[in-house]
Formats: structure tokens, C-alpha cells, sequence
């Protein structure tokens, strides 16, 4: 018995010491560290206009407006809500994730193809001629996180001609906006070419002459 | 492809020196970084009151069950009690009793099975005090079990070490500081570090966002180093502020890569040193051999690497071709299947994650596994079936080394000779313990997942409709017996019936084994040392690598082959021939 209680001891020292090394001083030390270092990245990359946050530059965000470009498909929609849906419940906080379908579960087939008829109406609405060629893979695919900032450059070639009809920004104007929001491979091999929607967009609202500032 | 070959390539180079260095501290050799370090140490020592004596393997197993306990009940406690505690911006509440159950065991045991959603479920004071500690110290407690695993087997000293001042010593000379330097990269990458609640913006459309922070960077680093693998968020490290770019990317498989290697060069230096202070002075030369990995240490490295690669290839190859379904849809497959994606890692990157996840058994995930291609979402549930391929924190060295023991059984009786290791006979005793290491497993993956499949309880939770919701039962079990945590996470995996049973898994999963394996190395501690004859199978030569690489694979086929076969096997042939 007394042995029992000399481990018994010891296991409780040991435990307070480490909750209080590596669960208390540990994460304020890297706060601390954070915030001295790297303010912007530590508090989430925030894109502010005019003094105003309106998104953060590394999580993407849902966009309705068809003079915009789309992102992948999200699970929890960006966690992009309106007052409304936040009172009436169809919001329920902060999420991230995928819809979690297998390669052979019948709906992720079903969503892929109604989202494709979405595509390709909004095409045609826009530019009057139909869809040529396949969809890149990644902009009719859920994302992982629900969140992803990015899609491909093809994804955003496809969409060019729809941003210019509803924009009317030339095509011109749209390409260079993509291309400067376009980041390449990590020394030109590790990683993916991408391009950010969130910035495409606010250069779009931008260049339309939106006021952002209210 | 070259991406992953680079990214390999850099790994082996960083492996070496970090190898070394847990060598040092395991053998209680000098380092550079002492004059700190000790200081540390010695207050710790005092207020726990640690004398550091060397413990029998009975000894430190106690030691390890009783810490082991004490944290459990600690954690358990903050997590009902989470809601009236500080640190709470998002006015989280208290835990439900099995959810914190499953939780708890879940990060004692270093799995960091996750049936919460970071973002709703968890106070920040939880997220640092349980979640934060617990990865720290799990990792530590298996790092710890290992080194006394290697003290016993190759017999050097004369206990297997003291339990708590090896935890501590893991924590302080190495977790931690590692953790630091890592953190502060991650948060230059975009990882927030903040204790700010969530940040609502509006959007240039006039709608509103939701954006969840909190102090990520500390819990990122400490959960890739520890090879724990639980998440801030829901999404784990395919959430754009868990992992934010290639290059944290990189860092996090690294991280996650880079202990479980090293442990396997601490053993081999080890082993080497063993075999030097027996022919004494004059073979000076050996050493230079080993001054790498040392020779035993190499062929566990290197049917580790075997086994690694002949995975990578398969599900890169897999999620590479794409989901045929979807081209037929009129959605161009030529950069793979996406489905569960980030375009910042693409198809390569997300391979060589959810290869190592699994074979490192970390458990984080940068892409959805269960939307992974039938064979592409096989490779990680195989490897956590095998468990040996590196594996976590120390104990996958100490499960490869029970493969290791079974290859020299088997080719014992195949030549009939008694079969040795490291000199020393391998007797009815060992292979008891053996088999008991290597039946616990499969035992528990395919009792419990028979359990799910027959129960409505367990039925529940399947969401995805036949061969595909099998393999979701099948990778929960595995994941959890192999202190994995990564999930096919469509499961709906938050009821009574799951969280019981999987906590039940991930408890007997590692500590029968961990306890199995110091006995196995008390008894290797007590034996005599038998001279090496010419008629000795040699387990440092490049045959003995393909013997080991075999035996694994054929336990893994004799157990596992048939439920593989009715889960992702089957799926992929429906989905390629239908």
C-alpha cells in the first residue's frame, strides 16, 4: 500500500508539472511569440478594405454574384450566411469538413451533375454560346476543408467568359486579374498552380466601382 | 511524382542528425544544449521528487499506467467541467460523459480519434490544458516505453531506465523545443496563434463570415511531432488555417515523419554499441560502419521504407486515375480525383499525406479520406492494420521489432535451429508475448467492426451505402486499434455505441501491447548472451529485409485479406468493371 501511494505521488507531480509546462506556459509562450513576430499571420491573415476586415486571405468564401468568380464546392458553405438565416436557425456556427461521399456513393454523382447543369446554364445565360469541353475536376469537387481559398487556373479560365459578361470588365482586364492573383509552384516543384478567389473578386468589385466602405 | 521523390529525399537527410540526437538523450550521453537543459531538469526532478533510480520492467509499467491515469481523470474532469472555466470566447459547454470518455482515451493513447468538431466542441482552456498537454505527453509516454524497450532488448544496462525522468527528458530536450521552432514557422505561414474568438467579417456581397481562430500553431506542431494527429478544427490540417500552404505542408510531414525514423536510428546505435563493448577495443573500425544507422537499425529502416513506398506508389497510382463516374459526368479527371481536396496540395501531395498519416500513424488528415478512390482509401487503412510501417511515436519501432521476432521464429523452425536475436534465445516465453502483441490487433479491428456491422447500434453510423460502408467501419476500428484517429469521417461516429467501442479499442489497442512488449524486453534483459555461430541467421543483410517485408505482408493477408476484399476491393472492382 504504501508503494501504491508512492507511484500514486509521484503521477500526480508529474502530471501538474507537465499541464503546467506544456498546457499553460507553452501555448501563451507562442502566442506571445506569435503576435510579436508575425502580427498578421497570427490573427488570420485578415483582408482589410478601407479599415474594414472582409475576409481572411487564406479562406475562401461563397459568392452569389455572377460578375464574380465561384469556388469549389463547400459542405458548409464557406461559412458565408445572411442575418436572416443566422435567426431563423438554418446557420448554426462555424464548421469546416467535406460531404464525405465514396467514389461509388450515389449521391456525390447526383451533386456533380446538377451542379454541372448549374454550370453550364449560367454559361449560356452569359454568353449565349453553350459549354465547350470538359469542367476541371477541382471546381465541381467538394473541397476538404469546406474552406479552400483556391481553384485551379483552369478552373478560372473557364469561368473567364461568364465574369466578363456580367461584369463588363474586358477580358483583358479579367485575364490580368487572374494572373496576378495567381501562385505557382513552391520553387517550381512542390505543390499546385492556384489561384485565389477571394482576391480575384475583391479586384473585380474594385474595378466595377462597388463601394466597399460603408 | 518528382515532388514526392524530393520531398523523400530531404527527409532521409534530416532523419540522420535527428536520429543522433535522440541517441544521445537516450543513452544519457552529452548533447550540446545541456547546460539549459539540465538545469530544466533538475528543478522538475525536485518538485516531483524523482530520484531517478532504474526501474524493472514491472516497475516502470506501473509508473506508466499510473501516470497514464492521473491524466485521464485530470483531462476528463476539465472537459465535463469546460463550460464554467476560463478562457472560453465562444461559450462552449461542458462535454457529454462518453464523448469526454472517448476523448480522453483518445489523446492518452495517442490517437487523437476525434467525434467532436474543434470549432463547437472545445473551450480554448481544453484545447491547451487537455488537448495541448495530452499530445505532449502521450507522445512521450510511448517514446519513453520504447527507449526502455531498447534498453532491454539489446541489454546494456541493468534495468530498463526510470519512467518519469525519461518523460521528462523526452519533453524537455526534445517535444518541446522541437515544438517551439516548428510553431513560430507555422504561424509565419498563416497558422493564427491568437486567444480571440471567432472573427465575423463582411463580405464584399454584404453577407457575413464566420472565421474561427484560436492558438492553432501551439497544438499544430506539438500534434505532427507527437504523431498525434487531433485537429483544432473538424477538418484537421486540410483547414486552410491548420495548414495553410505547401510549405506548412511540408513542415507538417516532416514533423510528423521525423521521430518515429529517428527512433529506429536510436535502436540500431544501440544495438551497435552493444555488439562493440562486447569484442572490446580493437573493432574500432564497426564503428565508422555505424555511425549512420547501425546494422540492425538499417534492416528495420529500410523493410519499413519497402513497405512505405510499395503504398505511396499504389494510392498515388489510384487517386491519380481519377473516378470514372464523374468523367462520365462531364468532369475532366486528367489531374485525378478531387473529391475531398485542396487545390493547394493536389493529387501528389495529398498521396504522400495519407501514406504517411497512416503509416506514421498520426492521424491528421490533409484531405478527406473517405472520399478517397476505393484502392487510394485501402493503403491507409492497410497500414494502420499493419501498424509497423514506422508507426507512432516509438511504438511502431517496438510492433516491427514483434514482426522481427516472429521472421526469426519462423526461419528458426524452417532450419531447425533455436532462433536468436541480438544473441540472445528466443524462447516459448517471447513468442507468448509475441503472439498476444500480434493477435491483439487484428482481434480487435475485425471483432469490433463484426460487432458494428451485426448490431443496429453500429449501423446507424454507416452513411455510405454498401461495400464503401464497410470499409467506414473497418478504418474507424483500425484507426483506433492503431492509435491512428484519422477517419472515414462521413461516420456518424458521436453515439453511445461508437464512442464506447472505439474507446475500448484504442485503450487495449495500445496499452496490452505497450505492457506485452516491456516483458518482452525484461526477459531479453534476464537472459544470457549466446555467442554468434556460423549457423546464426544473420538479421543485418539485405535478405533478411525481403524475409521480414514478407512476413509482414503474409500476417497482414492471412488476417485481413478477407475483410479488405468485401470493403475496398470489392468497391474498386464495381467501380472500374461494372
Amino acid at each position: 500500500m504504501k508503494n501504491f501511494t508512492s507511484y500514486l505521488k509521484k503521477a500526480f507531480g508529474i502530471t501538474l508539472v507537465l499541464i503546467v509546462l506544456c498546457g499553460v506556459v507553452y501555448p501563451l509562450v507562442m502566442t506571445g511569440a506569435g503576435q510579436l513576430l508575425f502580427k498578421k499571420q497570427a490573427n488570420g491573415s485578415m483582408i482589410e478594405i478601407n479599415g474594414k476586415k472582409v475576409g481572411s486571405e487564406l479562406i475562401g468564401q461563397e459568392f452569389e454574384g455572377e460578375q464574380y468568380f465561384q469556388g469549389r464546392v463547400s459542405s458548409v458553405n464557406y461559412n458565408v450566411y445572411s442575418e436572416k438565416e443566422k435567426e431563423d436557425g438554418t446557420y448554426t456556427g462555424p464548421a469546416s469538413g467535406s460531404y464525405n461521399y465514396g467514389s461509388t456513393t450515389e449521391e456525390l454523382q447526383t451533386r456533380v451533375e446538377k451542379d454541372m447543369e448549374a454550370f453550364q446554364k449560367k454559361y449560356e445565360n452569359a454568353t449565349g454560346k453553350e459549354l465547350e469541353g470538359e469542367v476541371p475536376a477541382d471546381l465541381l469537387t467538394a473541397s476538404g476543408s469546406g474552406l479552400d481559398p483556391h481553384i485551379s487556373p483552369a478552373s478560372a479560365k473557364v469561368q473567364i467568359p461568364i465574369v466578363v459578361a456580367n461584369s463588363g470588365l474586358s477580358e483583358e482586364e479579367v485575364e490580368t486579374i487572374v494572373e496576378e492573383n495567381t501562385e505557382h509552384k513552391f520553387l517550381g516543384i512542390f505543390g499546385e498552380e492556384k489561384v485565389n478567389v477571394l482576391k480575384c473578386n475583391i479586384e473585380i468589385a474594385e474595378k466595377m466601382g462597388v463601394t466597399l466602405d460603408e | 511524382m518528382l515532388q514526392i521523390i524530393i520531398t523523400l529525399a530531404i527527409y532521409i537527410a534530416l532523419v540522420i542528425p535527428v536520429g543522433n540526437y535522440m541517441y544521445h538523450i537516450a543513452t544519457n550521453r552529452k548533447t550540446f544544449a545541456d547546460p539549459v537543459f539540465n538545469r530544466i531538469d533538475r528543478m522538475m526532478y525536485k518538485v516531483c521528487r524523482i530520484k531517478g533510480e532504474g526501474m524493472t520492467w514491472k516497475q516502470y509499467a506501473i509508473s506508466l499506467l499510473m501516470t497514464n491515469a492521473v491524466m485521464v481523470f485530470a483531462g476528463y474532469f476539465i472537459l465535463r467541467v469546460q463550460g464554467i472555466l476560463l478562457a472560453n470566447p465562444n461559450q462552449i459547454e461542458g462535454m457529454e460523459p462518453t464523448l469526454s470518455f472517448n476523448t480522453i482515451i483518445s489523446f492518452m493513447t495517442n490517437t487523437n480519434l476525434q467525434h467532436y468538431a474543434g470549432e463547437s466542441g472545445l473551450s480554448y482552456l481544453s484545447q491547451m490544458v487537455v488537448i495541448t498537454f495530452m499530445m505532449f505527453t502521450s507522445a512521450a509516454t510511448g517514446y519513453a516505453a520504447c527507449m526502455a524497450f531498447c534498453r532491454g532488448i539489446t541489454g546494456n544496462s541493468k534495468g530498463v531506465g526510470n519512467f518519469y525522468e525519461d518523460v521528462i527528458r523526452i519533453t524537455t530536450r526534445i517535444l518541446l523545443p522541437f515544438s517551439i521552432v516548428i510553431g513560430i514557422l507555422l504561424i509565419w505561414q498563416g497558422v493564427p496563434q491568437t486567444l480571440a474568438g471567432t472573427a465575423t467579417v463582411e463580405t464584399i456581397e454584404g453577407r457575413l463570415q464566420d472565421i474561427a481562430m484560436g492558438p492553432v500553431a501551439a497544438l499544430e506542431s506539438i500534434k505532427h511531432l507527437g504523431t498525434n494527429g487531433g485537429g483544432f478544427f473538424g477538418a484537421n490540417s486540410s483547414t486552410p488555417f491548420e495548414n495553410p500552404t505547401i510549405i506548412s505542408n511540408l513542415i507538417e510531414l516532416y514533423s510528423m515523419m521525423l521521430l518515429p525514423g529517428a527512433c529506429v536510428i536510436t535502436f540500431g546505435k544501440m544495438a551497435a554499441e552493444r555488439k562493440k563493448e562486447k569484442t572490446g577495443n580493437a573493432v574500432a573500425k564497426i564503428k565508422r560502419n555505424v555511425t549512420c544507422f547501425g546494422s540492425q537499425g538499417r534492416t528495420i529502416f529500410a523493410a519499413m521504407s519497402i513497405l512505405f513506398l510499395v503504398g505511396l506508389t499504389v494510392c498515388y497510382l489510384a487517386e491519380k486515375s481519377g473516378n470514372p463516374l464523374l468523367a462520365e459526368a462531364g468532369l475532366d479527371q486528367t489531374v485525378g480525383n478531387m473529391e475531398g481536396k485542396e487545390v493547394r496540395f493536389g493529387v501528389a501531395q495529398s498521396a504522400l499525406f495519407t501514406t504517411t498519416t497512416t503509416s506514421f500513424t498520426t492521424g491528421t488528415v490533409n484531405n478527406m479520406h473517405d472520399s478517397l478512390t476505393p484502392l487510394g482509401g485501402m493503403i491507409p487503412m492497410l497500414h494502420m492494420m499493419l501498424n509497423c510501417v514506422f508507426g507512432g511515436k516509438g511504438v511502431g519501432l517496438m510492433n516491427m521489432i514483434m514482426y522481427v521476432i516472429l521472421a526469426v521464429f519462423l526461419c528458426g523452425l524452417m532450419i531447425g535451429r533455436t532462433p536468436e536475436y541480438l544473441n540472445k534465445k528466443i524462447e516459448g516465453k517471447e513468442m507468448k508475448l509475441v503472439a498476444i502483441v500480434l493477435i491483439i490487433h487484428p482481434l480487435l479491428i475485425l471483432g469490433f467492426s463484426a460487432l458494428a456491422v451485426m448490431t443496429g447500434a453500429g449501423q446507424e453510423g454507416i452513411t455510405n451505402p454498401g461495400f464503401h460502408g464497410l470499409s467506414q467501419v473497418l478504418y474507424e476500428y483500425a484507426s483506433s486499434a492503431a492509435n491512428n484517429g484519422s477517419g472515414f469521417e462521413g461516420l456518424a461516429d458521436n453515439t453511445y455505441f461508437w464512442n464506447i467501442t472505439t474507446g475500448l479499442a484504442m485503450f487495449f489497442g495500445r496499452y496490452i501491447a505497450m505492457i506485452a512488449q516491456l516483458a518482452i524486453a525484461g526477459s531479453f534483459l534476464a537472459k544470457r548472451r549466446v555467442n554468434e555461430t556460423v549457423g546464426t541467421l544473420r538479421t543485418d543483410n539485405v535478405l533478411f529485409v525481403f524475409i521480414l517485408v514478407f512476413v509482414v505482408y503474409i500476417f497482414a493477408a492471412l488476417t485481413f485479406f478477407p475483410a479488405l476484399a468485401l470493403g475496398p476491393i470489392a468497391e474498386h472492382l464495381v467501380l472500374w468493371m461494372p
